[in-house]
């Protein structure tokens, strides 16, 4: 008898990908400044450091919080006891006030239907526990965060059927797109529950335009027992326009004629916003009480702890520093974003136009040896080994077109990403060099060493960055 | 609300009741949700008892954490470790939570055995560590044998996402309801009749809801078992710091270390464990896997993104428990302090005859009050437990809610009130068990009356130690 469960042998946990992997090398020989200045640069990790020292200042200035006291008396012990499942009201309260404060409060959420989760991971899990039985699946559309895989699928038993999205329209979902999928889950023989989306999208950096948002409320209400998930964890990181449109304006909008509201939810957390993915603090949004209520028992299992839901409640119960944090925040990712699209056209490389979350997808394909995933693979490898920078392959984001790959800009100082870029121009303009010689030995593409050749000698001499 | 209706809209996880959630008891929690004693503002209130919380020592937590303002990320003193914590999310978790969390597990086996840092995997809370294991261990349709009685919560951690089963050892109190070599054989012999495979067997030592400790020929015979069967052990020890007398507690780890006479493969063994009741820290969420099978470690670590511990409170605890002098003062304080209260419940229940069974562990008492039954059927028990909850006004939990073999037993929290509550309650169980003398006599009754006190079950707040009610008053935490 096979001692371990199917579940911990089998590999759908997706710690295979090239996604983990590339981590993993960066963990054997992390850059490092001064110790280790030939290091490999994490540009994987959509983490957000921008903005701690305005976390910091405020804790400065409110000293009772930190120690575990509520208008200068000890409440530690109610704290250290609370593990209702409910969650502290105050917390939840204060934290419904800061998403409808960065939808513009264009919407408001009711805190007796927001669900706390030990971080979106776990939040996207237990959303599929409910809605999803082992084998029924929901549409994705590509290219999407590699943990999907693992978050969706492991332990639930559902299945991911990819909505390709292409280049050829800024990898936007499509009416076709859309009803292909759903027919290819129909030859699979798989029930769709459901369309997840993530919206901001990760990796594409991208806000969702209202009329792909229509076209998902339209699907799914059509079939009446289908489901829209929108992930909006990267809400708080649209930094210029055309702005952030939840899913929960459009119902608005709407008026919600179509009786779908108790099949929409929308799923948050504070790691990326406020850069605390250390604290686990996730959510689900649902007008659907039974959702609610099932979420809720479900929570049991990963829990926020009592004494972070105390210190945000307060942090978040601050409307001056919200209003501060959320305006000051987009700012600088704003600032590093273009820094990081500036130091890539320095290197001949474009990118996919963003307006949010913490990366750039960044186009690559002009430096493929061939339109192929393995030369995508031997281009990655490259650039991890030799380059020196850890980013994500789009494979790994199960994008149909080779060549594309995330990068991460705000998880490191402003020095470091220049070194980045620059690394990156090296091997670019070294690669170039090899293709010439290569060319004169009559073996290269000429058309894509024209490009390449054009777009450095245009940027070669620009010295400011964009500001 | 409308279309939820339709089965098919939502999972079958979601609209079944496998969350355990739907039972007849929630009288009991109700009851104390809608009349909560207070000493002054609500004194004739339903007093707590059927909550297993440890709240006998956290003026002594809260003494340490202002002498150690360093241990916060958020004061003067440690806001320079802010971001860096803030920001690590890696789910090995923080090296030194997890060796200090390793030397506080050694310390709480009195230190006869080691913890290697490396085996400690976080979960949220020992109800997402016991989730992991089923998840890790099992597949959808196997079975683990549980000894009754056992925590209600079992029936949903184990079961209700992971699709496998619970297979109950019987236990009686005419051995002081321990585990026999002959109950776990039944167990295992009648699930194979019934097509059933067991993956494992899980025992809770301390007992909850019993209190004592699994002694170590028990435990050398469980090693004997599942070794012979070739099924895991899961050693829930989450009360192992609560054991507060003669005789000490003895972990398995202990024995698979120091018994090399039995045969034992160590792929086979892991322990649950968590903060919540040596500690006292339930809001803190920090549950902890250990096992010495490393495909089990590697799985449930990939597993524990799903509840990690926030890295706030692992630093906290990091700093906390590595302080060796602060942890062996709060262990001898806290077991003092529990004695002293199990003493005075004992010492204000015999006066009125009331037996539990001898214990010296867990927060609870486990009372015998089978002679209060007017018949000794669990429709009795359940009948005797209204009238408690609605006239003694006192939660208490049923043994029926644990799964118990015979009807008339009841768990009776102790350690999660302050000295008032405790006569209180003691002074109305008094009340009660003379009315009752009372009325026995009068309508001649000819058995030999033996003077038990019967509780009312609380099986709603077992299945779920969170109040299943929006207006809890654990939310006064938060006003």
């Amino acid at each position: 008898m096979r001692l371990l469960s199917t579940k911990a042998t089998c590999n759908s946990h997706g710690q295979d990908s090239s996604y983990f992997l590339g981590w993993q090398e960066y963990e054997k020989n992390p850059y490092d400044e001064i110790h280790n200045p030939k290091g490999i640069i994490q540009m994987g990790l959509a983490e957000n450091q921008l903005s701690f020292d305005l976390l910091e200042s405020w804790l400065a200035k409110n000293p009772d919080v930190a120690g575990f006291k509520r208008d200068g008396k000890s409440i530690f012990r109610e704290l250290a006891l609370f593990q209702d499942y409910h969650g502290l009201p105050s917390f939840k309260k204060a934290l419904v006030d800061f998403m409808a404060e960065i939808r513009g409060n264009k919407v408001t959420f009711d805190p007796d239907h927001i669900v706390l989760t030990a971080g979106a991971t776990s939040a996207n899990e237990t959303l599929m526990f409910c809605l999803a039985d082992q084998g029924e699946a929901f549409l994705l559309p590509t290219p999407y965060y590699p943990g999907f895989d693992r978050d969706l699928k492991w332990r639930t038993g559902a299945e991911i059927v990819p909505i390709q999205c292409t280049s050829s329209n800024n990898f936007q979902i499509t009416e076709t797109a859309l009803k292909q999928a759903y027919e290819e889950a129909r030859k699979r023989n798989l029930r769709v529950k459901g369309v997840l989306v993530t919206n901001p999208s990760n990796p594409l950096g991208t806000t969702m335009s209202r009329s792909e948002l229509n076209l998902l409320v339209d699907f799914i209400k059509e079939k009446t027992d289908m489901h829209l998930i929108s992930d909006e964890i990267y809400s708080g990181t649209v930094f210029s326009s055309p702005g952030f449109v939840s899913v929960m304006e459009i119902l608005k909008e709407r008026n919600d004629t179509d009786g779908i509201g108790n099949r929409v939810h929308v799923v948050y957390s504070l790691s990326k916003d406020l850069g605390l993915p250390g604290f686990r603090v996730g959510a689900i949004y649902s007008e659907n009480d039974t959702v609610v209520a099932a979420a809720t028992k479900m929570s049991s299992f990963g829990l926020v702890s009592s004494q972070t839901q105390y210190l945000l409640s307060a942090m978040l119960g601050d409307k001056k520093f919200t209003r501060n944090y959320i305006v000051e925040n987009q700012k600088r990712l704003k600032r590093r974003q273009r820094m990081m699209v500036s130091g890539l056209q320095k290197a001949g490389i474009s990118c996919l136009e963003s307006n949010a979350g913490l990366f750039c997808w960044v186009d690559m394909r002009h430096l493929l040896h061939s339109n192929t995933f393995e030369a995508e693979m031997e281009l990655w490898k490259k650039i991890v080994y030799q380059v020196g920078l850890n980013i994500s392959p789009g494979s790994s984001c199960h994008c149909t077109e080779p060549g594309w790959f995330r990068v991460c800009f705000a998880n490191m100082s402003e020095e470091t990403l220049t070194l980045a870029m620059k690394r990156l121009k090296n091997f670019v303009v070294e690669s170039t060099c090899t293709q010439r010689s290569a060319l004169f030995n009559g073996t290269s593409k000429r058309k894509s060493l024209t490009k390449w050749v054009f777009r450095l000698s245009s940027r070669d001499h620009r010295e400011q960055e964009e500001r | 609300m409308m279309s939820d209706n339709q089965p098919q809209l939502l999972s079958k996880i979601a609209t079944g009741n496998g969350h355990g959630e739907d039972s007849p008891y929630f009288d009991g929690w109700k009851a104390y949700e809608d009349d909560p004693f207070h000493p002054t503002k609500n004194p004739n209130g339903v007093i707590q008892m059927g909550l297993a919380e440890n709240q006998l020592a956290s003026d002594l937590v809260q003494h340490w954490l202002a002498n150690n303002p360093g241990a916060s990320i958020c004061t003067p003193e440690g806001v320079r470790d802010f971001k860096a914590i803030a920001n690590f999310q890696d789910y090995h978790g923080l090296p030194e939570f997890r060796n200090a969390v390793a030397k506080f597990m050694g310390r709480t086996r009195g230190n006869r055995v080691k913890f290697d840092p490396e085996r400690i995997v976080m979960s949220g809370g020992a109800t997402g560590a016991h989730e992991v294991t089923a998840f890790c261990l099992a597949d959808p349709g196997d079975a683990f044998l549980v000894p009754t009685p056992y925590y209600a919560g079992f029936d949903r951690d184990l079961r209700w996402r992971t699709g496998v089963q619970l297979v109950p050892v019987i236990c009686e109190s005419s051995n002081d309801f321990k585990l026999t070599r002959k109950a776990l054989e039944e167990a295992y012999e009648k699930a194979k009749e019934d097509n059933i495979r067991v993956k494992g067997l899980l025992i809770t030592t301390p007992s909850n809801p019993l209190g004592t400790i699994m002694d170590r020929q028990t435990l050398r015979t469980v090693l004997g078992f599942v070794n012979e069967k070739r099924i895991h052990l899961v050693s829930d020890e989450i009360y192992a710091g609560t054991v507060f007398c003669h005789p000490g507690f003895t972990s398995i780890a202990e024995v698979i270390e120091e018994d090399k006479d039995i045969e034992c493969d160590r792929d086979l063994i892991h322990i649950v464990y968590s903060l919540s009741k040596d500690m006292g820290f339930p809001g803190f969420r920090v549950g902890i896997i250990y096992s010495y099978n490393d495909a089990v470690v590697n799985c449930a670590r990939k597993m524990s993104s799903f509840g990690l511990v926030s890295t706030q409170t692992q630093y906290l605890m990091a700093s906390m428990l590595s302080d060796d002098e602060f942890v062996t003062g709060f262990l001898e304080e806290s077991a003092k302090r529990l004695a002293k209260r199990y003493g005075v419940f004992c010492r204000g229940l015999g006066q009125v005859g009331i037996k539990c069974l001898a214990s010296n562990g867990g927060l609870f008492l486990w009372m015998d009050l089978r002679g209060l039954l007017k018949k000794a059927t669990f429709e009795a028990e359940m009948e005797l437990w209204r009238v408690i909850i609605h006239q003694v006004k006192i939660n208490i939990s049923p043994g029926s809610s644990f799964h118990c073999s015979e009807p008339g037993w009841f768990r009776v929290c102790y350690a999660n009130m302050d000295d008032r509550a405790v006569e209180v309650s003691l002074a109305r169980m008094r009340t009660f068990v003379h009315q009752n003398t009372e009325a026995k006599k009068k309508s001649c009754c000819h058995r030999k009356l033996r003077l038990s006190f019967s509780s009312r079950r609380l099986d709603e707040f077992l299945v779920s130690p969170h109040s299943p009610f929006p207006q809890s008053p654990l939310v006064k935490a938060s006003t």
